[in-house]
C-alpha cells in the first residue's frame, strides 16, 4: 500500500493542517483512496470551506420558493402546480485550457444537476467573460467556448436563450465561463438526494468510468501558472448524444415510482454523488467497485471515485425496482448497474477484489468539512471622477461605442445557438430577457445573466447590488414578475485579503438588494483562485465577477414587452431620473480609456418602484417598446432599440438642460427604463399616479436616421454597420 | 387520419413535431421508435423530425439511414405515403437515398440558427400546395450541416423536373442554387433544411410553416 507522504499529501492540494485533521477525524492515517476522496470534498469547489460562512448570510427564503440552495438546484412555485427549477455553474479553468470540452461539459453538468430534480430542461443561458478581444489566444478561446456551448446544448435539444459577454485584460489568463439551466417540473414530483431506506439499492447509470478528469475538482480550487495547459488531460471530454438519452430515459424513469433519491455525477465524480446522498439521508453507504462500469481495464479504487467521466448519475431505487428500471435505460442504450446498497452507521465503505479499500465516516467528508473565516480587507471607496469630459461629437462617440467590444452587437454569438428547439422560445437572444413559453400554458419565463464586473471591482458592494438589480430590471421590461436568482461567484485567491474583501463586499450588496427586492437567491457556486500567476511572481486576479441570474415569471406570454420600436410616430419617454453619472460607463472606458471613478449607486427602492410600475405598463397594454437603460447610458439604449427595430428616432433632451451632455447621454445611473407608447396621456397619468419620473424623449420615425435636438444625427445603416461589425472582423477577419 | 412521427436515439424535434402535427390536425400522432420493425397500420403520414440521431456520429443522417424502421419508412414512401423530413431528417432521406444529394458542413462551418426567407418554387405537390408559387415565406432553420451538395447533372434534372420545393432567398449555407428543400420525383417525400414546424403559432412570431401542414392535412386525410 502506498504510504502517505508530505509530498502526496500536497499533491492532492491539501494543507498539513488539514491532513492532520483528517487523521484526528478517522483515527488513522488515510490509505491512497480514502486521501483521495477527503481531498475532493475537502476542495475548495466541493466543500465552499472559503465562502460557506458568508453565503449563509444571503436570502434564501420567500413563500414561492420550494427548495433553496443545497440540492442539485433551486426550486420555485410558478404556479398551477408547477415549479421552475434552475442554478447557474462555473467551468472556467477547463475551458481555458481546453475551450471546446470545457463549456461543453460545462453546459453538460448544469443541465445534469437540473433533470436530476425531476425537470425538462427547457432553456439554457451564459454568462461569458474574456480577455482582451486582441490578446493572441483570445480568438481561439471564444470560437472554442462558442462552438463547444452550441454543440452540447444543440445536441440535446434545449435551446440557448440567451447570456453576456465581456471583455477585460483582467480575463487575459482565466476567461470565465458560467452556464445556466431553467427547467421545468411539475411541484409535486420534484426529486431530492437524500439517500434513505438501509438496504434500498444503489443504482449506476449513463456512461461508463474513464479516467478522464481526474482531480478536476482540486484543478478548480488552485491558481492557475503558465504551464496550466499541461493539465489538459484533467479536463473531462462530453459526449451530448449520451446526455440526452440520459435526460430521456431519467424522466421516463422519473415518471414511475421507482426512485428514492437521485444525484448527478458532477465535479468529484462517484465521490461527491455518494457522500452527498448518504450524507444528506443521514445514512451510510457501501459500494462494490468490482461492479462500477468501466471505460478502460485495469482502473483502481482511487480512479473511479475521483474520475469526472461526464453524463453519469446515481441513485437510490426502492426494492424491487431494479429490473423495470433496468429495462428503461436498456432501451435508451446506457449502462445500468447495482453498485451497492444504502447501510446504517454512517460510514462510506468501498470493496474491491474482496478486501475492504475504504472505511470512512461521513460526518467528516461533508457537515464536518473545515469552514474558514479567511480575513478581509474592504475595498476602498473609490475617489469622485475629478474631470468629467464631455462628447465634442455625440454621434461618433456613439458609433464608436456601439462598435466596441462592451456593446457589440453579440450576434456571431447566438447564432451559433439553437434558441429555439422545443418551439417555446417568445423572446429570442438581444433581448433584456429571453422569455420562454411554459409548454402547454399561456405562461412564460423570463431568463436574464447580468453582472458588470468593473462596478464590482470599484465597489463590490454597489457592483452586487447592482448585479442582482440588474437582473430585476432586465426582467421588469419584459414584463416578468422577477421571482428568484441563482448565482456564480467568480473571484480570485481567497487567501488573499483584498480578494476576500471583494467576495464579502460583493455578497453583502447582492443580499441587500435581494431582500431590498423580495428575490431571494435559491441556488448557485462558487469559483474561486480565479487567478494567473506570471513569470515575474506577480499575479493577475479577474475582476470580481458575481454572475447572477435571474428569473421571472408572466401570467400570459402575449403580454410581454421587446425592445424594438414598433412603429413610426409612437412618443418616446424615460422612465427615471435625467441622468449624470459618468464614473466606471463605457463612455469612459471605450471613448477615453479611463477605468475611473466610483459605479452608479443602486437605490433599491426606485429599482422596485420603477419595475413594478413598468410591469403595469406592459400588463395593461400602454407601452409598446421598452429597453432597461444600463452600459452605454440613454442614447445606447435609444440606438439599440432604433437598430431592433429598423426604425429612427427624432429626440429632443434640451429641456433637460444637462451641465455635461456626455454625462446625460451616456451616464449609467440605474433604475432606468426607456418606453415607447401610443398614449402618452394614460402613461403620463400613470405616471403621476404613481410619483414616477417620465421624461418626454421625443419621436419614433421611419426615416432611418437618429437625430438630437435638431442637429446631431446618424444613419441607422452607419451604427448598425459599427454595431454588427465588430464579431465578425475580430472572429474571421485576417489575423 | 393517422400520423407518425419517427423517434431515433438523438432525435430532439421530434416533441415539436407532434406539437405542431396536433396543432393542425387536431390529432397527435403516434411515436414510433427506431428499432421498431412496423409502423402502425394505417397511417397516412410520416414526418421525420430534427435533431441529432444517434449525435450525428460517423455522419448527420448515416447510423440513422440504417436503422430497422428506415426500410418500412422507405416501403411508405414508394407506396406513395407522404414523407416529411425536416433539417436531420432531410440528412436522413438523402443518406437512404429516397432523396438525390448530400447536405455538407455550413460553408461558414459554424451551426447556424436564424431565420430564413425562403420563395416557393414548387406549389403543386402535396406538402406545398398551400403556398403561391414564387411566393416567399418565412421559416426558422438551425443546422450545422445544412449545405446542399449535387452534381451538376442531378441538380439540373430536379430543377427541370419540379423537384425543388424551396430556395433560400439569401445565402445561409452555401447550398447550391440556393436549394433549401427537395421533393422526390413522384412528389410524396419532402426533405427540408428550415424548421415549418417552428412557425405553427402566434407564440412562434410567424406561422408560415402552418400553411405546410394544414396543405398537406387537407389533401392527405
Amino acid at each position: 500500500m502506498t504510504e502517505i507522504t508530505p509530498e502526496i499529501v500536497a499533491e492532492h492540494g491539501l494543507s498539513p493542517e488539514e491532513y492532520d485533521r483528517i487523521v484526528a477525524a478517522i483515527g488513522r492515517e488515510p490509505n491512497l483512496v480514502e486521501l483521495g476522496i477527503f481531498s475532493v470534498m475537502w476542495s475548495e469547489h466541493c466543500s465552499y470551506k472559503s465562502s460557506r460562512l458568508h453565503l449563509k448570510k444571503l436570502p434564501t427564503e420567500a413563500p414561492w420558493v420550494i427548495c433553496g440552495p443545497g440540492e442539485n438546484a433551486g426550486v420555485i412555485d410558478i404556479g398551477d402546480g408547477q415549479a421552475a427549477i434552475f442554478k447557474m455553474e462555473s467551468h472556467n479553468h477547463p475551458s481555458y485550457i481546453e475551450p471546446y470540452q470545457g463549456a461543453a461539459t460545462g453546459v453538460g453538468g448544469i443541465l445534469r444537476d437540473v433533470f436530476t430534480m425531476g425537470a425538462r430542461p427547457v432553456a439554457n443561458m451564459n454568462a461569458l467573460r474574456f480577455g482582451r478581444p486582441d490578446h493572441p489566444k483570445m480568438r481561439h478561446l471564444i470560437a472554442g467556448v462558442v462552438a463547444g456551448i452550441g454543440g452540447y446544448g444543440n445536441c440535446v435539444g434545449v435551446p440557448t436563450v440567451g447570456g453576456e459577454t465581456n471583455f477585460h485584460r483582467a480575463y487575459d489568463g482565466n476567461i470565465l465561463v458560467n452556464a445556466m439551466t431553467v427547467g421545468v417540473a411539475d411541484a409535486d414530483r420534484i426529486f431530492y438526494s437524500a439517500a434513505t431506506g438501509v438496504g434500498n439499492p444503489i443504482v449506476y447509470v449513463g456512461s461508463k468510468t474513464g479516467r478522464d478528469g481526474i482531480h478536476g475538482a482540486t484543478m478548480a480550487s488552485a491558481d492557475f501558472d503558465e504551464d496550466s495547459e499541461e493539465k489538459r488531460p484533467t479536463v473531462q471530454v462530453g459526449d451530448p448524444f449520451t446526455e440526452k438519452l440520459l435526460i430521456e430515459a431519467c424522466l421516463e424513469l422519473m415518471a414511475t415510482d421507482a426512485i428514492v433519491a437521485i444525484q448527478d455525477m458532477g465535479a468529484a465524480g462517484l465521490t461527491s454523488s455518494s457522500v452527498e446522498m448518504a450524507t444528506n439521508g443521514g445514512v451510510g453507504i457501501r459500494l462494490d467497485m468490482d461492479k462500477v462500469p468501466c471505460r478502460e481495464e485495469g482502473m483502481t479504487p482511487y480512479e473511479m471515485m475521483l474520475s469526472e467521466s461526464q453524463e453519469r448519475m446515481l441513485m437510490v431505487l426502492k426494492p424491487g425496482k431494479e429490473e423495470m428500471a433496468k429495462a428503461i435505460f436498456e432501451k435508451w442504450e446506457l449502462d445500468f448497474a447495482v453498485i451497492g446498497e444504502v447501510t446504517e452507521g454512517g460510514h462510506m465503505v468501498l470493496t474491491f477484489e474482496g478486501e475492504t479499500v475504504c472505511d470512512i465516516p461521513l460526518g467528516p467528508l461533508a457537515d464536518e468539512a473545515p469552514e474558514y473565516d479567511r480575513p478581509y480587507v474592504e475595498t476602498p471607496r473609490p475617489a469622485p471622477l475629478e474631470d468629467e469630459p464631455d462628447s465634442k461629437d455625440v454621434m461618433a462617440d456613439l458609433e464608436a461605442m456601439m462598435g466596441s467590444p462592451a456593446l457589440a452587437s453579440r450576434r456571431w454569438i447566438w447564432q451559433q445557438y439553437d434558441s429555439q428547439v422545443g418551439a417555446n422560445t417568445v423572446q429570442k437572444p438581444g433581448g433584456d430577457a429571453a422569455v420562454v413559453r411554459v409548454h402547454g400554458t399561456t405562461k412564460a419565463l423570463g431568463i436574464t445573466t447580468d453582472c458588470t464586473p468593473r462596478y464590482c471591482f470599484a465597489d463590490p458592494r454597489e457592483g452586487g447590488k447592482q448585479a442582482i438589480a440588474e437582473t430585476y430590471r432586465n426582467l421588469s421590461a419584459v414584463g416578468a414578475r422577477p421571482l428568484a436568482v441563482t448565482n456564480c461567484l467568480n473571484f480570485a485567491n481567497p487567501q488573499r485579503p483584498e480578494i476576500m474583501g471583494q467576495f464579502v463586499g460583493c455578497l453583502e450588496g447582492m443580499g441587500e438588494a435581494c431582500r431590498a427586492l423580495d428575490y431571494p437567491i435559491v441556488s448557485g457556486n462558487v469559483s474561486l483562485y480565479n487567478e494567473t500567476r506570471l513569470d515575474d511572481g506577480s499575479s493577475m486576479a479577474i475582476l470580481p465577477t458575481p454572475a447572477i441570474g435571474g428569473v421571472g415569471l408572466l401570467d400570459d406570454w402575449e403580454k410581454s414587452a421587446s425592445l424594438a420600436f414598433k412603429a413610426a410616430d409612437e412618443q418616446i419617454f424615460l422612465v427615471g431620473e435625467t441622468p449624470h453619472h459618468l464614473g466606471q460607463s463605457v463612455f469612459l472606458k471605450e471613448v477615453h480609456g479611463r477605468e475611473e471613478g466610483p459605479p452608479p449607486p443602486v437605490d433599491l427602492e426606485l429599482e422596485r418602484r420603477h419595475g413594478e410600475f413598468v410591469r403595469t405598463a406592459i400588463g395593461e397594454g400602454l407601452v409598446s417598446a421598452v429597453h432597461d437603460i444600463s452600459d452605454g447610458g440613454l442614447l445606447v439604449a435609444l440606438a439599440e432599440m432604433a437598430l431592433a427595430g429598423g426604425m429612427g428616432a427624432d429626440l429632443h433632451l434640451e429641456r433637460l438642460n444637462a451641465r455635461n451632455r456626455a454625462a446625460m447621454l451616456f451616464g449609467e445611473d440605474q433604475a432606468r427604463y426607456v418606453v415607447t407608447t401610443t398614449d402618452p396621456d394614460a402613461l403620463r397619468k400613470s405616471a403621476k399616479e404613481n410619483g414616477i419620473a417620465l421624461e418626454p424623449l421625443g419621436t419614433t420615425r421611419d426615416d432611418g436616421q437618429i437625430t438630437l435636438d435638431g442637429n446631431d444625427s446618424i444613419a441607422l445603416d452607419r451604427l448598425r454597420a459599427a454595431h454588427e461589425g465588430f464579431f465578425p472582423t475580430l472572429m474571421e477577419g485576417e489575423l | 387520419m393517422k400520423s407518425a412521427v419517427i423517434v431515433f436515439p438523438g432525435s430532439n424535434c421530434d416533441r415539436d413535431m407532434a406539437s405542431a402535427i396536433e396543432s393542425v390536425s387536431g390529432r397527435a400522432p403516434e411515436m414510433v421508435w427506431h428499432r421498431d420493425s412496423d409502423l402502425p397500420a394505417g397511417v397516412d403520414f410520416i414526418a421525420i423530425p430534427g435533431g441529432f440521431s444517434y449525435g450525428d456520429y460517423l455522419r448527420s443522417g448515416a447510423m440513422a439511414a440504417r436503422s430497422p424502421i428506415i426500410a418500412v419508412v422507405r416501403e411508405a414512401a414508394e407506396r406513395g405515403t407522404p414523407v416529411l423530413g425536416v433539417c436531420n431528417g432531410f440528412q436522413i432521406l438523402t443518406e437512404t437515398g429516397l432523396l438525390p444529394g448530400a447536405l455538407m458542413r455550413n460553408k461558414s462551418m459554424h451551426f447556424t440558427c436564424r431565420d430564413a426567407a425562403l420563395r416557393v418554387e414548387n406549389a403543386r405537390s402535396v406538402f406545398t400546395h398551400g403556398y403561391d408559387e414564387g411566393e416567399t415565406i418565412h421559416v426558422p432553420v438551425a443546422h450545422h450541416d445544412g449545405n446542399y451538395q449535387t452534381d451538376a447533372d442531378v441538380l439540373d434534372r430536379i430543377e427541370g423536373e419540379g423537384q425543388v420545393a424551396f430556395r433560400y432567398l439569401d445565402d445561409i449555407n452555401g447550398s447550391a442554387r440556393g436549394i433549401a428543400g427537395i421533393l422526390n420525383a413522384k412528389g410524396n417525400v419532402l426533405g427540408m433544411m428550415p424548421h415549418p414546424e417552428r412557425a405553427i403559432e402566434k407564440a412562434h412570431g410567424n406561422m408560415d410553416g402552418r400553411r405546410l401542414f394544414e396543405g398537406l392535412f387537407e389533401k392527405v386525410f
